[in-house]
């Protein structure tokens, strides 16, 4: 099969347009801030897609990890690592913060053994908020001001490194003992403990593995925006996360990938900047009323339109764009041909039904 | 040495007791059969080997191993498979991976390997993928493994909740009524089925059921329960005698 | 009396003003859950929505406090009704969390419309004269009583309706089962509008007299109270209405004494903490039953 080449020359392309584009400027430097911010939603976005999508569960706490991650990292690249002059040493500092944050995802993961769904849902919030108002009380990291002047060290070859890295792990998981026991988990509990999957074991791994690449994502971030404050990891980040899993769709490595793009994407091209620049070939006649009543004002209005939209998506696709389902590139092609060794039947149109 | 010893085992809901003075002394390779009218605590017999409850008195030993106290993949682990009197397939999940999933404890690999996809991850993923088929292909149920469960037939996933059982690899096999939902034809099928597995996995089964034909056609030994007590227990010509289980169980519903 | 006993009575008094508003909105979560299972996230925001139609209602109109009430209140019951049958009816039957997500949607829509239209924080008039008695040290304003009063009156008015009238019945046998008591001629939509009206007027009751004791309102204001209402309703027992009640007294008891022993910077952490412990302890609420899983 063609796949077989086609995806490590995919990648090795993309991580050489990763070098290359900053380095020779080939975009300019908001479509690049777009590309990391993409990259790292997608970081995310896969992650909590493990917990919310494939484990079935409903957690709240995927900013506190994000802000774990974060502080750690960003402490240690202002205050321990002399990342100045080795900046060799910032995938370390990344690495902490995905550490750190994966030992408090065990933390979360207790109480799951315990109690479910809804109840869940308010421990891992109460989490979030307990995170929060932690790093808020502690006046040497910043208190609620912050930490403001991080280095930027998040470059985008970084940023797709730590992307293709995390969807390839969680990929992996998935389709492993311990990612069917996910999925068995999320189908019904006591039938998976009843059919010898060890639920407690599975369920630290599914917690551990997300909250690591949440961990990532909010080391990645803290050093593109160059400041974090408490405040930047609230329960509006959690519910931007959640927008794009559950847009992309649940238990779908390709829906999270499509999900934060195209949620991350759109956001950007409703930008009066971008659409005024866009749009900016027409006639100055066209142009100039268009932008007097519509394109000026839609700073604010298109985050009227963005939840419009995702309504419309529940309403017309309950599952999100890929619920359930995988592009085939994504499956492991001894899973593929073990479940389609026989004709396959029904159109398949490219996108094969994962589990 | 008897496979399974249940001496004693008393359970309570709340006050009520669910189930009192069990005792069970199943051979191996025995086929034993446990009737009663509804409400008469069968399943949770069933769910108190299998460790969905912890007995609140007496021991359940599977050979020299107390079961008691044991969480459900520990004592599935220990080789016992079952399955459930309303169908508990994992519904949105494939046919294969319904069997795969049952694999868990023979799997061998750690989560490292797991998530990295190396060391002994290719060769044990490629081995439960061979069995997982080979159950699949006795059950007939091969051309039907990318198929999600819950569009399977009701026949089908039956044999498939079976299949997903004998995935664990069981010494003990733990049948909640087979037989239910079927009609005359398919349960003589499954008598001859059940005791078809049972040669050729050499298996214990203890089984619940409602169809008297099938109880009383296959089982070596029955026990019949009411109000979570024992009954009565003996082979099936003496059940079908046996004037207190006529009185408290086929008065009420004539031998199917 | 002593200084010590004017303190906790001033205390307790702050904290019953809390609870009866966390109380109102947490009545909508626990219903609108009790009949449909679901978590409507949205409702906070409606919440804010009352706050704001009580700020139109009061400065547009130039309403004093009985009208601004009664039509914020029916105002947000009608939006209440709409969100449901546009937003949530179509989902009725898919996955749980999609109408769950669809919430959130409708919440942050509701959010950054109302900012797309009030970009800036909005100072409510005050529609009631304030008296503040002086009982021995403990003060006591006028504003309190009346929020107070007025919060458990509308409390025992709906446990009367859902306790002791049909409609309530109805809502009630719904909320057990919804394929075969509609089959007994209980009219399924109409039932759940009624649930969601009275749900979101209740909010819509919370936002207008927030408004009145902490009376700068902006769009963001539902995201934190509505998420401390939707809790009270979990520490209650989600879906058991004198549970939501209960929970949100609690709740306000709370954050009111944390503050007062504490800085007021580790209130959520404290209330969050005792919050989490309350549920690993008793995962089903305080007057919530356990449900059984059947095996």
């Amino acid at each position: 099969m063609a796949q077989r080449w086609l995806l490590p020359a995919l990648l090795l392309v993309g991580f050489g347009l990763a070098f290359a584009i900053p380095e020779y400027n080939l975009l300019n430097k908001y479509v690049q801030l777009v590309m990391m911010y993409v990259g790292i939603n997608i970081i995310l976005t896969v992650s909590l897609n493990l917990v919310n999508g494939y484990m079935g569960e409903f957690s709240l706490a995927h900013a506190g990890f994000m802000a774990v991650g974060a502080y750690t990292a960003a402490l240690l690249t202002q205050k321990v690592l002399p990342v100045a002059a080795y900046p060799g040493l910032f995938p370390l500092a990344v690495l902490a913060g995905g550490l750190m944050a994966a030992v408090l995802g065990l933390i979360v993961a207790v109480p799951s053994f315990k109690v479910r769904g809804d109840y869940l849902a308010i421990i891992t919030l109460a989490f979030l908020m307990i995170v929060k108002s932690v790093i808020e009380n502690i006046d040497t990291i910043g208190g609620p001001r912050g930490i403001p002047g991080i280095k930027k060290l998040t470059t985008l070859p970084w940023v797709f490194f730590w992307t293709v890295f995390s969807i390839w792990v969680v990929r992996n998981f998935v389709y492993s003992k311990y990612g069917r026991g996910v999925l068995s988990i999320r189908e019904d509990e006591i039938a998976s403990d009843l059919m010898s999957v060890n639920t407690r074991r599975v369920k630290f791994l599914a917690f551990m593995v997300s909250s690591f690449f949440a961990g990532i994502a909010g080391a990645l971030f803290a050093h593109l925006l160059q400041f974090i404050s408490p405040r930047v990891f609230d329960i509006i980040k959690t519910t931007d996360v959640l927008i794009m899993v559950y847009l992309g769709g649940i238990a779908s490595i390709g829906g999270s990938i499509l999900g934060a793009t195209v949620y991350t994407v759109l956001l950007e091209l409703l930008r009066p900047s971008t659409v005024a620049a866009m749009l900016a070939w027409l006639p100055a006649v066209v142009f100039d009323p268009l932008n007097e009543y519509f394109i000026r004002h839609l700073g604010v209005w298109r985050m009227v339109i963005m939840p419009l939209l995702l309504v419309l998506v529940m309403l017309y696709w309950p599952r999100g764009i890929m619920g359930l389902r995988e592009f085939r590139w994504f499956i492991p092609k001894r899973d593929l041909e073990a479940h389609h060794r026989q004709p396959a039947h029904g159109g398949n149109h490219g996108v094969a039904h994962g589990h | 040495m008897a496979l399974l010893t249940a001496t004693r085992v008393r359970h309570y809901f709340g006050g009520l007791c669910a189930v009192s003075d069990f005792n069970l002394d199943l051979q191996p390779g025995e086929l034993v059969g446990i009737i009663g009218p509804n409400g008469a605590g069968k399943t949770t017999v069933f769910n108190l080997i299998t460790g969905v409850y912890r007995a609140s008195e007496g021991s359940i030993r599977l050979r020299d191993t107390e079961l008691v106290g044991k969480t459900p993949h520990q004592i599935t682990a220990l080789r016992v498979g079952r399955t459930f009197q309303n169908i508990r397939l994992f519904r949105d999940l494939s046919v294969l991976d319904n069997v795969r999933i049952a694999h868990y404890a023979q799997v061998r690999y750690s989560p490292l390997e797991a998530l990295l996809h190396l060391g002994r991850y290719r060769q044990e993923e490629q081995r439960i993928i061979e069995n997982s088929r080979r159950l699949l292909s006795i059950f007939k149920l091969e051309h039907l493994a990318g198929e999600i469960a819950k569009n399977l037939p009701y026949g089908s996933q039956r044999r498939l909740e079976i299949a997903r059982a004998l995935a664990i690899g069981p010494e003990l096999l733990l049948l909640d009524e087979p037989a239910a939902g079927m009609n005359p034809n398919e349960i003589d099928q499954l008598m001859e089925f059940i005791q078809w597995i049972r040669r050729e996995f050499q298996l214990t089964i203890l089984l619940i059921e409602h169809q008297m034909k099938l109880v009383m056609g296959i089982c070596e030994r029955i026990k019949v329960l009411d109000f979570g007590e024992t009954l009565a227990e003996g082979p099936p010509e003496a059940i079908q005698n046996d004037p207190k289980v006529l009185e408290a169980y086929l008065g009420e519903e004539p031998v199917g | 009396m002593s200084e010590g006993i004017v303190y906790w009575l001033q205390q307790t008094l702050n904290a019953l003003q809390l609870g009866s508003i966390y109380a109102l909105i947490a009545l909508g979560y626990t219903m609108v859950y009790g009949i449909l299972t679901m978590i409507n996230f949205a409702h906070g925001d409606v919440f804010m929505i009352g706050a704001f139609f009580c700020f139109l209602a009061a400065v547009y109109l130039g309403l004093p406090f009985a009208p601004t009430l009664l039509l914020t209140m029916l105002g947000a019951a009608l939006l209440g009704v709409a969100i449901e049958r546009l937003a949530y009816k179509p989902l009725r039957h898919a996955p749980r969390v999609s109408a769950i997500i669809t919430a959130l949607g409708v919440g942050i829509f509701l959010e950054n419309f109302t900012l797309a239209l009030a970009p800036y924080p909005k100072n409510i008039p005050a529609l009631l004269e304030n008296i503040t008695w002086d009982l021995g040290g403990v003060s006591l304003s006028s504003l309190q009583v009346i929020i107070i009063l007025l919060s458990l009156g509308l409390m025992f008015v709906l446990d009367y309706v859902v306790h002791r009238t049909p409609v309530g019945m109805a809502m009630r046998a719904i909320s057990w089962d919804k394929t075969f008591v509609p089959l007994m001629g209980v009219p399924l939509d109409l039932i759940i509008s009624i649930t969601f009206a009275i749900g979101a007027g209740l909010a819509g009751a919370a936002g207008t007299m927030y408004a009145l004791a902490y009376p700068v309102i902006d769009p963001y204001m539902g995201i934190m109270v509505g998420w401390k209402a939707f809790i009270s309703a979990v520490v209650g027992g989600i879906g058991n209405i004198r549970g939501a009640m209960i929970g949100a007294f609690i709740l306000g008891g709370v954050e009111i004494m944390v503050t007062a022993f504490f800085p007021s910077t580790y209130r959520d952490f404290v209330a969050f903490t005792l919050l989490m412990l309350l549920i690993l302890v008793r995962p089903y609420g305080i007057l919530g039953k356990p449900r059984t899983q059947k095996v």
